[in-house]
């Protein structure tokens, strides 16, 4: 009995190791390829077993940047973004990056350094309660307080993070529980009896989902990045071609369902297609799927889907409801609700009238703008950009004009191509992110599409291109405003233009050049073509600054308070 | 209305943090809060009364605290029989005049005497917050220098008469 016991003990003492060790080995366990981070005091300990392991890491210049670009790789993926910052201000500056996965759903695992445990509460040097600034910005958080708890608690995280509805996932490690030994063991399964998210859907809902297609005459599907999420493209295709449904997308659900797809009717929202916003106002069934019926997408809920009867599927059943009255709920994940609807194979509804009148609007009323020989017009400068890239690239944008020019005119026919701070709207995102997609999909051409105001909120990250030579190309849509808020002003502030006018600016191309990346200002058509098709060929990181029409505005347009059918500027 | 909401949440650091903190941002006003261990130590159970406008944020509201992760079960106990008790510590003025008048007088409340000295006693009363507040209301006339009430904790009664109705985008 007693020799045993020392045996055993043998064993374990043997393999004792760091806390810093362990959670590299943790990181092993969930192959992460790759970590974005920025080191610092608290985080020195597992730096070092960063760099005795060889484990990938991208160093930004800023922590912002870290999480946007994980939040990039994230979301071209399908893998969490794995984040690492160092305590107080290193972690505090992940902030609105942990605000943006939330909102968007987005699957990272965030590691922060701590203070050590003696000193917590103290208010220690670069000491910062980060748990507690983001237990409402993270799916769900931890403060380890025990070296040998590491394991099971990076398990549970990259478990909750990439599971039911994606979201971040932090863990704080105050510096003493890096140090700290710990036996090496495996970790047993995850329990985790407060967290149990519904796949599968409730066959009964979706029998009166399927009794309702019958009826319905005009039925809608309004989809969004839950289909991403779930990889449920195939599925969806299936499903909408069998009942001959019309789809709309949200702005973040762009790419789940093909763009040139004759069932296709764009995006709906504040800047969406006619067509699009006018199917979810006629409609007489909507079936949203991964959509969360945010205010920029229904406009007025007066006036949203009034005729409609709702069915919402989607994975967390706190959003059914939540905006939008619903008569048929289905918790459940994208991908197996219709995978199950397209097993039933039930009676179809006549939708052909509809289909027909809705692609009556598509026609007659598509996205417009007005062009002119003098100026390069920034729907212009999309289009170019589509048909230059063959409509493949991975494109990122921050918040604002360039976006929505973007998500109307940059058509995405695959997935998983279009990264973009939909809820949150963070300006400074597009650059960061597409450094990540570009990390997570080097085989495929990416491009940060940013505005000049957004750009220069996080630009500082042309010493990673540098760095790591990554051929991102970013493309400057420069009107020398902050677009959208002077749109805003235009409209609803006659014409103040308080703060908005960034007549002052770094010039670009000289920026760029002083961190060895090649640039250029494009005026025109031309320039921009030649310039794009240079910098893809060349296989290297390059700046272009488009000098755009500067009193362009978006539309169509949705007033504040106004219903979907309120469109302004709907002909050009 | 009033709700009273029961959430049996892991004893961990962090949980009432995370659980008022989701009340806060979404905006709903807690009007008591209690905090217990249950038959297992390793779980808690919590007792609120919330105001909320319809039972549309009611719903919203036992959804958003369903979804954290260290909630394990949340119930709306609103609309069930349910037996629901508050513990109240009252400290009154007393002349040797009125003590032994308030002795007779806090007698059907059941209430207890805990601590009695030359200007002033405490009393302990348990019961549903309505009987508390009609003993306070009682006791006011004397002088009430202190009271301390628990909030209410409640569980609901082994046999339910009917069973809720759901609304139809009910799901919970």
């Amino acid at each position: 009995m007693k020799a045993s016991w020392v045996a055993e003990q043998k064993t374990v003492e043997s393999s004792l190791v760091s806390g810093a060790e362990l959670f590299i080995q943790g990181l092993q366990n969930e192959n992460v390829d790759v970590v974005f981070g920025y080191p610092g005091g608290a985080v020195l300990p597992i730096y070092d077993a960063l760099y005795k392991a060889e484990m990938k890491h991208v160093l930004t210049r800023h922590e912002q940047g870290a999480i946007h670009a994980a939040q990039g790789y994230a979301r071209v993926t399908g893998n969490p973004g794995v984040v690492l910052a160092t305590s107080g201000p290193g972690a505090t500056n992940l902030v609105t990056g942990i605000a943006d996965a939330m909102i968007d759903s987005i699957p990272l695992v965030i590691f922060t350094g701590q203070v050590a445990t003696k000193v917590i509460g103290t208010d220690a040097f670069q000491e910062a309660d980060i748990v507690g600034i983001t237990m409402p910005i993270t799916k769900h958080n931890y403060q380890v307080q025990k070296a040998e708890d590491l394991p099971r608690i990076m398990k549970e995280a990259f478990h909750i993070a990439n599971t039911g509805r994606k979201g971040p996932v932090l863990i704080d490690i105050p510096k003493d529980i890096a140090v700290n030994n710990a036996p090496l063991k495996e970790v047993s399964d995850i329990h985790l009896p407060g967290y149990q998210p519904t796949l599968k859907p409730n066959i009964l809902q979706v029998k009166r989902l399927n009794e309702a297609l019958q009826m319905a005459k005009k039925p809608v599907l309004l989809t969004g990045a839950g289909v991403l999420a779930a990889k449920a493209e195939e599925e969806l295709l299936a499903f909408a071609e069998y009942y001959q449904i019309p789809v709309a997308q949200t702005l973040l659900g762009l790419g789940g369902f093909p763009a040139d797809h004759p069932l296709c009717y764009g995006m709906a929202g504040m800047h969406g297609t006619y067509a699009a916003n006018m199917a979810l106002y006629d409609c007489d069934l909507l079936i949203g799927v991964g959509a969360r019926f945010d205010d920029r997408l229904t406009g007025n809920l007066e006036h949203f889907a009034k005729k409609a009867v709702v069915a919402h599927i989607d994975i967390d059943p706190a959003e059914i409801g939540k905006n939008v009255p619903t008569e048929i709920p289905i918790v459940g994940c994208a991908k197996e609700t219709l995978k199950a609807l397209n097993q039933t194979c039930g009676e179809k509804g006549n939708s052909s009238e509809w289909v027909i009148q809705l692609s009556k609007y598509r026609s007659e009323l598509p996205l417009t703008y007005k062009s002119n020989d003098k100026e390069l017009k920034p729907q212009k400068l999309m289009e170019i950009l589509h048909e230059v890239t063959k409509g493949a690239a991975i494109v990122s944008t921050d918040v604002g004009q360039h976006q929505m020019w973007a998500a109307q005119y940059y058509t995405f026919s695959t997935s998983n191509r279009w990264i973009t701070s939909g809820g949150l709207g963070t300006m400074g995102f597009g650059f960061p992110a597409a450094i990540g997609a570009k990390v997570g999909r080097p085989d495929l051409p990416v491009v940060a599409v940013v505005g000049d105001g957004g750009f220069q909120m996080t630009l500082q990250e042309l010493g990673v291109l540098q760095d790591w030579e990554l051929p991102v190309i970013v493309v400057i849509v420069n009107n020398k405003s902050l677009g959208m808020v002077r749109q805003w002003q235009e409209i609803f502030y006659e014409k103040r233009y308080s703060h908005s006018l960034l007549d002052i600016q770094p010039d670009f191309v000289k920026l760029a050049a002083a961190y060895g990346i090649e640039g250029k200002r494009a005026e025109n058509e031309d320039e921009v073509r030649e310039a794009l098709e240079a910098a893809l060929s060349s296989k290297k990181p390059f700046v272009l600054d488009c000098a755009v029409s500067a009193d362009e505005n978006v539309y169509p347009m949705i007033a504040p308070g106004k219903g979907l059918h309120e469109m302004i500027g709907v002909r050009g | 209305m009033r709700r009273i909401i029961s959430a049996t949440v892991l004893n961990e650091s962090g949980v009432l943090n995370r659980l008022t903190g989701l009340l806060t941002k979404r905006q709903f006003n807690i009007e008591n809060i209690t905090v217990g261990h249950t038959e297992d130590p390793a779980v808690s159970k919590v007792t609120l009364t919330v105001w909320v406008e319809d039972d549309r944020k009611a719903e919203q509201l036992v959804k958003q605290l369903h979804k954290q992760i260290n909630i394990l079960k949340v119930r709306d106990l609103t609309n069930m029989a349910l037996v629901s008790r508050e513990l109240a510590l009252i400290k009154v003025l007393t002349t040797p005049d009125t003590r032994s008048e308030i002795k007779m007088l806090i007698e059907p409340f059941r209430a207890t005497v805990l601590d009695v000295s030359l200007e002033n006693v405490t009393l302990e009363v348990t019961g549903d917050s309505e009987k508390v507040d009609a003993l306070i209301e009682l006791l006011r006339p004397y002088g009430i220098k202190e009271i301390s009430r628990t909030g209410i904790t409640a569980i609901p009664r082994g046999t339910q008469k009917k069973v809720l109705e759901l609304h139809p985008y009910s799901i919970m």
